[in-house]
């Protein structure tokens, strides 16, 4: 037993530290969430230049072979940088699928060009009715006549789905058998961001990232994966997401924690600083407790997100689920209470790490969705 | 990073497991399963049959009689401990005193009392809060006068657990008044039999007699019963509260209670089911369960920091906090799956002279006397308001 970085993940994690400490000032990351793509080329140029594209891809496609604990530092960084790039999106899902699904013509086209910086994926799952339940899936997909048995038409709706308009290919999960909210019968699909009978409406998300409203009207895609057997597939890759983004989670909640343990000791009312407030003292020492609680949460799901017994490895994901939802909602929360009035202000970093705790929460499930989700294993 | 244990690990948890399985006195086991009060006697067989193992003191170093486990050991020792129904460690010889007598005791001292903590022959209790001084221990005034080869001890202790039938007291008593309040304690084992103590029963909410009132009139303690220096009391005290505290979030423990709850709100019953299956009380069940894994891992994380020859800090006070914030909620948990069933009140259905047939259901009686002792919990120890003032403090430099 140990959680210890190894030599490796610690120069990742220093050289992670060194790109949000050169690149993600406060005002430079506004500049890059106001621009007209709301991230940086450069910054993904970099991303991959360092190598933490390829960090999670496998060797034989160009990537580096690192696990989930590698990842996990990776996203942990970047949760303390508030890094808008799509890495979660490409990589940790985009390369996850094609890592677990993809054929071999698949995996020689795109995982290289993923390492590489020169793709970009994103995935579609949400639709208006689904709320968190992957399997509730109304796009249908119906082969098609060209391509040869390969080649299939999409139509439906598809909500908020983060960094679409950077995508190159988008992941779709539509429905080729089975009832709406059956888990036979989902088949997952790549499709092209430029093909035809495809409309986005792209938007801005309150963190600060981008999402798109996708409409699908006979869009030609190719399947990734088995046939119908979406459902498994999801259940393993948003897994994975879960998993890297608790990690994010506690990147944003340390940096919180930190910085109100800080203001609190120079911040001066009633002639003393806030720090000598006994009731201020105790929420400070909740907060850190929450931290050190989420962390060890986030070890423990990383560790065991490849776990082969099904129900241990789907405990542990929805249980660091919770916990996270949990523990960012409290430390974001009282870190703009301890800040008062500054921490209502746009100005001040507080709130932005608080609207990213708060989207996690709802990301891949909220709390009750994964209590409910644990309870029931 | 790496989760597994060992393979020699694992292969220590089936010695223990296997070991506890075959020597585990079966009346004891009954008696833990249905949480009646352990009698002395019945403590004193099992910590026997441990020490024949040689596995009383897990903590210990080998030259003392212990073991000599490292961290993971000893963790994976009282998981297995909690996996059955053992009777719950009394702390006040093997990990309070006993530490402390062979990290600042004399040669003399540790010849005369390790061997039979170890045994469990000689049973201690605590004397350090006083009627006056609770949170604020440094207050304390119980004094403590020199008069040639003694010291002669006057004043009241309290809370003390176990004093009705302990053969030793170690206790906090003023030897000065000069100075800081912490300069001027020291530190001194007293014989229980000695003319002048008097402990009173004190009954706490769930009806028992767990604690008490001690009085000291004119008791005279040999000066060879000091441990270290005199005044030095203080330091010593503060040693055994950052001493062997990964124990103290007893997490194999509240695992265990998590399993007896499933099986208690499996077999009530609720609108044609069982309480189990119902959606809010499943998910509060995994709302504690899930507070209990995070606590888990940020004590294996301790451990691990441990056994890489780190010492842990004052941070080691989360555990106290959440460990005993989670026991509560599962003894109020299981109190409130009982429903009308928590209300029947006889405590005499917890010991051996009971034998009419239960009241309601047969887990019932056991269960809200330790909810209500469960209350304790947060308070004793340090109370956790006490526990964050530290970490505050000592951690977060506020």
């Amino acid at each position: 037993m140990d959680f210890s970085l190894s030599e490796e993940q610690q120069l990742l994690k220093d050289s992670v530290q060194r790109f949000v400490r050169e690149e993600y000032e406060l005002e430079a990351r506004r500049k890059l969430v106001a621009s007209d793509i709301g991230y940086s080329e450069e910054h993904w140029a970099k991303m991959a230049e360092l190598g933490w594209l390829a960090l999670s891809l496998p060797e034989e496609y160009g990537g580096i072979g690192g696990g989930p604990v590698d990842t996990m530092v990776l996203m942990e960084e970047l949760g303390r940088g508030l890094v808008v790039e799509p890495y979660l999106t490409s990589v940790v899902i985009g390369g996850g699928f094609l890592m677990a699904a993809g054929s071999k013509e698949q995996k020689t086209e795109l995982l290289p060009k993923l390492a590489a910086g020169e793709l970009k994926l994103a995935f579609a799952y949400a639709e208006r009715q689904s709320r968190f339940d992957l399997n509730d899936v109304e796009c249908t997909a119906e082969a098609s006549a060209e391509g040869g048995g390969d080649s299939y038409k999409i139509s439906g709706h598809k909500g908020v789905v983060f960094h679409a308009a950077s995508a190159d290919k988008i992941i779709v999960s539509a429905r080729t058998s089975g009832g709406s909210r059956d888990a036979d019968g989902i088949t997952l699909f790549l499709i092209d961001n430029n093909a035809d009978g495809l409309s986005r409406r792209d938007y801005p998300t309150v963190d600060g990232l981008r999402a798109s409203e996708l409409e699908m009207d006979g869009v030609a895609g190719t399947p990734l994966g088995q046939v119908g057997g979406g459902a498994a597939l999801m259940d393993t890759v948003v897994g994975q997401a879960i998993a890297a983004i608790c990690a994010e989670a506690v990147g944003c909640m340390d940096v919180l924690q930190e910085t109100t343990n800080e203001y609190l000791k120079t911040r001066v009312q009633f002639g003393v600083p806030l720090s000598k407030f006994q009731v201020l003292q105790h929420r400070m020492v909740d907060m850190f407790m929450e931290c050190e609680q989420a962390r060890s949460m986030t070890y423990m799901v990383n560790l065991k997100v490849d776990e082969a017994d099904k129900v241990e490895r789907e405990k542990a994901i929805s249980a660091a689920k919770v916990q996270i939802g949990n523990s960012g909602r409290y430390v974001g929360q009282q870190s703009v209470q301890l800040h008062g009035g500054m921490g209502m202000t746009d100005e001040l970093h507080v709130g932005h790490y608080f609207k990213r705790l708060t989207m996690i929460d709802t990301m891949f499930g909220n709390k009750d969705h994964h209590l409910k989700r644990y309870a029931d294993l | 990073m790496e989760l597994a244990f060992s393979d020699e690990d694992l292969a220590f948890r089936e010695e223990v497991r296997t070991f506890v399985a075959d020597n585990l006195p079966a009346d004891i086991a009954e008696s833990v399963r249905r949480g009646r009060a352990i009698d002395k006697l019945d403590i004193q067989r099992w910590q026997r049959i441990l020490f024949d193992r040689g596995w009383a003191a897990p903590a210990w170093p080998v030259e003392y009689g212990g073991p000599g486990w490292d961290a993971t050991k000893r963790y994976i020792f009282d998981e297995v401990m909690s996996e059955f129904d053992t009777p719950e460690t009394i702390p006040f010889g093997t990990l309070m005193v006993g530490p402390l007598i062979y990290t600042f005791g004399n040669q003399a001292q540790k010849d005369r009392f390790l061997p039979k903590i170890l045994t469990g022959e000689e049973w201690w209790c605590q004397g350090y809060s006083e009627p006056g001084s609770g949170s604020d221990l440094a207050s304390l005034q119980t004094k403590a006068v020199r008069d040639g080869e003694h010291y002669v001890v006057n004043g009241t202790k309290t809370w003390n657990s176990s004093a009705h039938v302990a053969d030793w007291v170690f206790c906090l008593v003023r030897t000065s008044n000069e100075g800081k309040q912490q300069e001027g304690i020291s530190f001194l084992l007293i014989d229980m039999t000695t003319p002048g103590i008097d402990p009173k029963p004190i009954i706490s909410i769930d009806g028992a007699h767990h604690l008490n009132m001690t009085y000291y009139t004119d008791v005279r303690v040999p000066v060879e019963n000091r441990i270290g220096e005199e005044n030095k009391g203080w330091t010593y005290a503060k040693f055994l509260l950052g001493h062997e505290r990964n124990s103290i979030a007893e997490v194999g423990l509240s695992k265990q209670r998590v399993r007896r709850l499933r099986k208690i709100a499996g077999e009530e019953q609720f609108g044609g089911g069982s309480l189990a299956d119902d959606a809010t009380y499943a998910g509060r069940i995994a709302n504690v369960e899930i507070s209990l894994t995070a606590l888990e891992y940020l004590n294996l994380r301790f451990l691990a920091e441990e056994a890489a020859g780190r010492p842990i800090g004052p941070e080691v006070s989360m555990l106290k906090i959440k460990g005993t914030e989670i026991r509560q909620k599962l003894t109020e948990l299981t109190i409130e799956a009982l429903g009308y069933y928590a209300m029947p009140f006889e405590p005499e259905q917890l010991t051996d002279r009971w034998n009419e047939p239960p009241i309601g259901p047969d887990h019932a009686a056991a269960q809200m006397p330790q909810y209500l002792f469960s209350r304790a919990a947060t308070i004793y120890g340090g109370s956790n308001e006490i526990q964050r003032n530290i970490i505050a403090k000592m951690v977060l430099g506020l």
